[in-house]
């Protein structure tokens, strides 16, 4: 390591070998996820959430400061890669860059009349903000298709020049054009916490009086992080809709906002791989227990229960998490290994 | 030359007023020092020269500059640099990186994405430069908050330092401290004054401190300057001595 790295104490992010064994086992998924009764589309949308849950976790771990509201950005990504696919051209990258920069563009503009909010405040609006693109993808039905969602698109292979790789009919394939993404898009991440402008993220965080009295326009900065952070966001809405096929209204509620929330916290806000932990334990508890929910609600609370029953579980795990291990589940294995 | 001139300054918040018609000019070099009871108003007067809130009349000049409805960024920009009298630090972050944020910042790289490998080298000479200045020298690596109160005093001055102020302001540096870190503290101050003649300006309740520093004394007292002059002369003052023994008595 340079004299530029910050001696880091708890982010597992930069000790080498968590870090190999993170990227071997995001590498290798579609080929061990079939023994412990997993597939590669669970797979992908474990990347996909888990690149949301790290996105509002560069906001929420590192900047500290909660929005409520960052499904709208995932959807405004997922609808403008359906959109630009459907009306504009048959090119995935395009699409996707195309989500990327709506989401982005948005993420500016409502960021600009939300950061000079705090704590509870921050958050109500940007849920505000976040219905208001709720209702406009579930009322304007000519464009976002309405409640039915958004068909009628499909992800295009991808012309490499010399090859071209089908992402549509081979779901490995498009397992690994995730992984890329999520791989170039947490690079960035950890590449702009580790810069300067990274490290007044984490001065705001931890003290804002003492950032601003360093010289930091503190609102400029949380701006940026803001749009940053809804642009990675976005990125992840595009690559849902492509896993789809299709964009749910759904995506945008304030629900789903949450859930996003939930996942960055269960895994550990505080950590940079936390969020993705918490995705993918999520993810698949709700794959796993909506098949089995009914099976065990009946069984063992004699609840003629019905497959949303899985969120039972999942808040259970929450509560639990939250009241005895702060620092979430990567915490948890963290301190196992000290 | 006055690095800072405040001109009839007054704050109230309400019925109350806090400050009333203040006036100052600290020279170039000097150590100024703020006393008065517990309510005379210091810590307003403070940041009213910080920028934390505006006046409610008077005016401020920095350096030639009126600051007096600069947002405190931008008076830090134009080389104020303030501790407050409840430790500011970034607590989940080690002494070096409370420091480095500090250089960076100073340094114009606030917004800087990355850093070229030379500008890497500078920030981190200034950081290891400022930790031996205010004795931190081999804790660097500790994280801030888990350290002894004096030593988070000495890190907040070093990130004070780090933005290579032309004023310095400190709001009560020994508060709550014991013998041993009292003394560090003001010979670290004594060190920034003699040797880097630095402009400072502290409220400070200890008066061996106070004595023992100051090139000049102002005296506040239920929000008005009631006195102003050499260590001396203040000691020799009526009025002052009046204000602290009929409070004290």
């Amino acid at each position: 390591m340079t004299a530029v790295t910050l001696p880091e104490t708890p982010r597992i992010g930069y000790r080498p070998l968590a870090l190999a064994v993170i990227w071997l086992l995001l590498l290798a998924a579609p080929y061990w996820m079939p023994f412990i009764g997993g597939y590669t589309a669970l797979g992908t949308r474990i990347l996909v959430f888990g690149l949301a849950a790290m996105s509002l976790n560069f906001l929420l771990g590192f900047t500290g400061v909660l929005s409520f509201g960052h499904a709208a950005y995932f959807g405004l990504g997922a609808y403008g890669t359906g959109l630009a696919l459907k009306f504009l051209a048959p090119s995935t990258p395009l699409a996707l860059l195309l989500g990327v920069l709506l989401g982005a563009v948005a993420g500016a503009l409502l960021g600009a009349l939300i950061v000079r909010r705090r704590g509870v405040y921050f958050a109500m609006v940007t849920i505000a903000f976040g219905q208001v693109f709720y209702f406009i993808a579930f009322r304007w039905h000519d464009v976002t298709g309405g409640d039915d969602g958004l068909r009628g698109f499909q992800r295009q292979p991808l012309h490499l020049g010399f090859t071209t790789i089908d992402i549509l009919g081979n779901a490995t394939a498009f397992y690994y054009f995730v992984l890329f993404c999520f791989a170039l898009a947490v690079a960035l991440m950890a590449f702009l916490l580790r810069s300067p402008f990274g490290h007044t993220l984490l001065a705001i965080r931890e003290n804002e009086r003492r950032a601003r009295f360093l010289g930091i326009p503190i609102e400029l900065h949380i701006w940026l992080a803001f749009v940053v952070s809804c642009a990675f966001i976005a990125l992840a809405g595009g690559l849902d809709a492509l896993l789809n096929n299709f964009a749910n209204p759904r995506e945008l509620h304030y629900s789903q906002s949450g859930e996003i929330v939930i996942m960055a916290v269960l895994g550990g806000m505080r950590s940079f791989w936390g969020p993705l932990l918490g995705a993918a334990v999520f993810i698949s508890l709700e794959d796993y227990l909506s098949a089995s929910a009914e099976r065990w609600s009946v069984q063992i609370f004699n609840w003629p229960g019905h497959t949303l029953d899985w969120m039972f579980w999942i808040g259970l795990l929450f509560v639990i998490v939250v009241l005895l291990f702060p620092r979430g589940l990567l915490g948890v294995l963290q301190r196992g290994k000290t | 030359m006055s690095v800072l001139e405040v001109k009839n300054v007054t704050k109230s918040f309400g019925s109350l007023v806090a400050v009333r018609e203040v006036s100052i000019a600290v020279e170039r070099g000097e150590l100024r020092a703020v006393i008065g009871p517990n309510g005379a108003g210091k810590t307003t007067f403070f940041n009213l020269i910080s920028g934390f809130f505006p006046p409610t009349a008077g005016s401020i000049i920095f350096d030639g500059t009126d600051v007096t409805s600069l947002a405190p960024h931008r008076r830090v920009r134009l080389g104020m640099a303030r501790t407050f009298q409840i430790t500011e630090i970034f607590p989940e972050l080690t002494v070096a990186e409370n420091v480095r944020i500090s250089a960076e910042v100073a340094a114009g790289y606030r917004l800087r994405p990355w850093l070229g490998r030379a500008e890497a080298a500078r920030v981190q000479g200034r950081v290891d430069a400022l930790l031996s200045l205010a004795g931190l020298a081999g804790k660097g690596d500790r994280l801030v908050g888990e350290l002894a109160h004096g030593d988070q005093r000495a890190a907040e001055i070093a990130m004070a330092l780090a933005l290579e102020p032309r004023l310095l302001l400190l709001d009560e540096p020994t508060a709550g401290m014991g013998e041993q870190e009292t003394y560090e503290i003001a010979q670290l101050i004594r060190r920034l004054h003699r040797d880097s003649k630095l402009t400072i300006v502290l409220i400070e309740h200890d008066m061996r401190v106070v004595f023992h520093l100051a090139d000049r004394i102002t005296v506040l007292d239920q929000g008005r300057l009631l006195a102003e002059g050499t260590p001396d002369a203040i000691a020799a003052n009526e009025a002052v001595q009046s204000a602290y023994l009929g409070k004290a008595a």
